[in-house]
């Protein structure tokens, strides 16, 4: 006969049926709760940052856009902004404002697709379809405008490679509209449902002090009650534009979830204001082939949280050295310290509630 | 209909899919899942994704291996009973792709398994990857008859 209260261990992936990523936890159990958690990294290493010896600095662009499938276009930003600043050239206007809807319907996919995975996660899969089937637009839309579903890669050295023009701009508008609308139904659905307030709320609280001394970023920052946001420091256009960040106090899963849901519809805000506010001209500038020695730094606010850029130059066409600081790096000591005391059952909505994208952390 | 028959339709007319991400950068892995949604609607030639290796006929591979997964992927793939049949989706999965000269990656995923259907793409598109699985599809068809006969052979 087994004791009970009787330490065991299980193993929580690499393949696991919640996640679509390798994620490894060890977790130990005594009875249902969860006493400790012990992750394990490397599935997905693949040496992205030792590839600047390989690869130019403007083949890395293409590169650095295959860090993560889903904020694709945010890595390649970052790491432009990093180079144009170490060349130190300026970019045109039009291209900062095409960089900013990409980047915003790229969060409005990559929310919609987390919301997903998360209701997926309790076993809600009727929102689930729901909530892709409402990306899918957004996946047309970035198919039209930029050629490509997942991985558009629209970002050079120097400004962007696309233009979306007046008539696409329009036709953008009008899909927009009826994405706003079905995610007004998704926030309808996340307010009143009893299945998701039974399994969201008072899981995985942080409070504002811990949610701060852990280091936490984006959505999970937010939902703790401190308004950081990478966005406000002006990069790109988004200085002319007008948006807060997005505060819950509560600091548990559904406050994160919140959180996510009004950045879609502030997203779409700002879109909007990206296209009745974006001026004629050139798209790129013309760089020289060599780099000037030097380093530089880039932070770009992504779905998950801030990203770091740290580039370093000896001069020539190879950078010296990449760096890259990820969200999910940053917010993957708060899931340790969520786990311990939670219930088994509670362990695939906090993994979840982090928002992890192991591609981006391992590289 | 007898028993026989009935698990030999049910075999071939309905894979169950079992999906590994094996160090990809996600592009691929979410258009598989795109797959499964209402818009492109895998379930229609009755394909379920399963997260047990022990239930599923077809395996979905994307990305590269690396000295840590493949350990991993050759595990699933000694799990799945036989037969089996393998779909590497997209380019990463087929020769290493972008990744092909990092230092952790190893190449594509048949250094490691046997593969049937490789799906080109960067990312594969959600009508490849369903046409890729189409084809796996049947050579499980294959793979189930030519299995049959040789049970019949060694009787």
């Amino acid at each position: 006969m087994i004791r009970m209260s009787e330490k065991s261990t299980i193993p929580f992936g690499p393949q696991h049926p919640v996640l679509p990523e390798p994620i490894h936890l060890k977790l130990i159990i005594e009875d249902e709760k969860v006493v400790e958690a012990y992750p394990a990294f490397g599935f997905v290493h693949r040496g992205l940052e030792m590839l600047v010896k390989k690869k130019d600095f403007n083949q890395m662009v293409y590169v650095v856009d295959h860090i993560c499938g889903i904020c694709s276009a945010m890595h390649g930003q970052a790491y432009c902004q990093a180079v144009e600043e170490l060349i130190g050239i300026d970019v045109p206007e039009r291209a900062k404002y095409l960089r900013v809807i990409w980047a915003e319907l790229h969060r409005i996919h990559s929310h919609l697709l987390w919301f997903g995975l998360l209701a997926d996660a309790f076993g809600f899969e009727n929102l689930f379809m729901l909530s892709w089937r409402i990306r899918e637009k957004i996946m047309d839309i970035l198919e039209a405008t930029a050629g490509n579903r997942v991985i558009i890669s629209v970002n050079v050295v120097g400004g962007v490679r696309r233009d979306i023009d007046s008539e696409q701009a329009r036709w953008l508008l009008d899909e927009l509209k009826e994405v706003e609308k079905s995610i007004k139904e998704l926030d309808k659905i996340m307010r009143n449902n009893y299945t998701i307030k039974q399994r969201t709320v008072g899981i995985g609280v942080l409070t504002k002090e811990e949610a701060y001394m852990l280091g936490t970023v984006g959505p999970v920052l937010r939902g703790s009650g401190v308004p950081i946001d990478m966005r406000t420091t002006g990069y790109a256009a988004y200085k002319d534009l007008d948006f807060e960040p997005i505060v819950e106090k509560d600091g548990d899963t559904y406050a994160r979830t919140i959180v996510r849901v009004r950045e879609m519809f502030q997203s779409i805000d700002l879109v909007r204001q990206a296209i009745s506010k974006i001026p004629e001209g050139e798209l790129n500038v013309k760089i020289k082939p060599n780099l000037p020695a030097g380093e530089a730094i880039s932070r770009v606010e992504q779905p998950r949280g801030e990203v770091f850029y740290y580039i370093k130059s000896n001069g020539g066409k190879y950078l010296d050295r990449l760096r890259i600081r990820t969200p999910t790096f940053a917010n993957l000591a708060s899931l340790l310290h969520m786990l311990p005391g939670s219930t088994l059952a509670d362990v695939p909505v906090l993994v979840l509630t982090i928002d992890p994208c192991i591609s981006c952390t391992e590289r | 209909m007898g028993l026989k028959e009935f698990i030999e339709k049910s075999f071939k007319k309905s894979p169950w899919v079992l999906h590994y991400n094996c160090s990809s950068c996600n592009g691929c892995d979410i258009e598989i899942l795109a797959c499964m949604t209402p818009l492109y609607d895998m379930e229609r030639f009755g394909m379920v994704n399963v997260g047990n290796p022990k239930h599923a006929d077809i395996l979905v591979v994307t990305g590269t291996v690396n000295t840590k997964n493949k350990e991993v992927l050759k595990n699933i793939y000694d799990q799945m009973p036989d037969p089996k049949v393998v779909v590497a989706v997209g380019v990463c999965a087929a020769t290493g792709g972008v990744f092909r000269e990092a230092y952790n990656v190893l190449g594509g995923i048949d250094k490691v398994i046997p593969v049937d259907v490789y799906v080109p793409g960067c990312p594969a598109k959600p009508e490849a990857i369903i046409d890729g699985l189409y084809k796996a599809a049947e050579i499980l068809k294959e793979k189930y008859e030519k299995m049959g006969k040789a049970e019949e052979v060694l009787k």
